[in-house]
């Protein structure tokens, strides 16, 4: 079963409330290493989001992702706006104007999400930025196969151990990397929401099958 | 009324503070008064952060014609600026320079005051990092090996010395001509292109500063900034 241009729409909804809710906690990781933003800016850009979704629902998965790419990039205001507004946007190219995903197709739409976010921040492995939840989050989801919950459970798994695996290192991009040695012991809010929204859309499939 | 001119490279400063964007296009305009020095920064609610909308319609006001060059603080900013210049109808009349934004946009300003073309104006950003005047071991290809360089004693009659604005008036001078100039005050040489260079030698009013110009235009060069100095550089 495949996930249609109102399962997304249900995801992305849900994913706003997960933003709201934890905005706090991402406020807060922020702080830390960062200016104490990333909450705040996430919140912001997913309840915009939530209105568009109102006035103008999209018709297809790609149309979704890509309204919800460019509410980032006009709302958002930190570098999560270019980051995750050009990982949408990706995506949203990916799956093209298919009607519904399957497993394979989100897996390459993860795929091409991680593409835009190194385009754009030029960060690897090891940086302490959300590529850390990202690379095993897609590695994990292409190894997966199978429908869209199993390969969304499989990312938002990896993205949490990859969000963790962030703790000790010293960022080498954005802002927390002007702390230089200071940043190790944190975790880092952008791998952080990354894990977050993943493990929402991996829950909204599951509702959905 | 200004007679008709060919259009000016214009300049846009993305930051996170809208504060410091319009400090540093305050700062650059002073010295380029001719060039259109747009400033975005903070969010629409007056926080810190980069607005994609502001800077998108700030790239397209800048530009009169002729290009613009971008410079921005940190991260996020280049980030957002570099979406605006990609969704931009022709991204080729943008150039987004890595740069230090105090520095570039000043020297980028003043090129473009000079006339330069958005490609020299880019350079002269980017060529703005530790903008030092030259001391022992030139960068460039040493001028006194060209053949025929011309060279001339200048006294600086007026209070400031080669300060910001004679230091500008002095690069946009020679910016349009094609000539290499070099100002040398005792150790230290600049480039007579970079208005921070020439700052940078710290010549004060009364003393004396050694012009050496090789190039088609040397002789012009030469000539009108003996001219300039003979007016005390307008002060």
């Amino acid at each position: 079963m495949g996930c249609t241009a109102s399962d997304v729409i249900a995801a992305l909804r849900a994913a706003a409330v997960v933003m709201a809710e934890h905005r706090d906690e991402l406020v807060n990781l922020d702080r830390a290493i960062g200016d104490a933003d990333h909450g705040e800016n996430m919140r912001r850009g997913f309840t915009a989001l939530l209105s568009k979704l109102d006035s103008s629902p999209p018709e297809t998965p790609g149309a979704a992702l890509k309204l919800l790419a460019t509410t980032l990039i006009s709302t958002v205001g930190g570098a999560a706006g270019p980051l995750y507004g050009t990982a949408f946007l990706r995506a949203a190219t990916a799956v093209g104007d298919l009607a519904e995903l399957d497993g394979a197709a989100v897996a390459k739409a993860l795929h091409a999400a991680l593409d835009g976010v190194v385009a754009r921040g030029k960060a690897e492995v090891g940086d302490k930025t959300m590529v850390d939840a990202l690379v095993p989050a897609v590695s994990a989801a292409e190894a997966a196969g199978g429908e869209v919950d199993a390969v969304l459970k499989a990312a938002a798994d990896a993205a949490a151990s990859g969000a963790e695996s962030t703790v000790p290192l010293v960022a080498r991009k954005g802002r927390a990397s002007y702390l230089g040695e200071r940043s190790a012991g944190h975790l880092d809010p952008g791998a952080r929401s990354t894990s977050l929204l993943l493990r929402s859309f991996a829950d909204s499939a599951r509702v959905a099958r | 009324m200004r007679p008709v001119e060919e259009p000016k490279v214009g300049l846009v400063i993305v930051s996170h503070s809208e504060m410091l964007a319009s400090g540093i296009a305050e700062l650059a305009t002073q010295m380029a008064p001719q060039v259109d020095v747009e400033a975005v920064g903070g969010t629409p609610d007056g926080g810190l952060g980069t607005d994609y909308d502001s800077v998108c319609a700030a790239l397209v006001s800048a530009d009169s014609g002729a290009g613009v060059v971008v410079l921005y603080d940190l991260g996020s900013a280049k980030m957002t600026a570099e979406m605006a210049v990609e969704s931009a109808d022709d991204p080729a009349r943008f150039a987004l320079v890595d740069a230090p934004v105090v520095e570039g946009a000043v020297a980028a300003a003043v090129a473009s005051q000079g006339g330069a073309h958005l490609r020299d104006v880019a350079a002269a950003a980017v060529g703005a990092s530790g903008e030092a005047p030259v001391q022992a071991a030139p960068a460039r290809p040493a001028l006194h090996l060209v053949t025929d360089p011309l060279s001339v004693e200048i006294e600086l009659t007026n209070d400031v010395g080669l300060h910001a604005r004679p230091a500008a008036l002095l690069a946009r001078t020679v910016a349009e001509l094609d000539a290499d100039v070099l100002v040398r005050y005792r150790d230290s040489e600049a480039n007579a292109a970079s208005v921070l260079a020439l700052m940078g030698l710290g010549a004060p009013g009364g003393e004396s500063v050694e012009v050496i110009a090789t190039g088609k235009d040397a002789r012009e060069a030469v000539r009108r900034i003996e001219e300039l100095a003979e007016r005390g550089f307008d002060d």
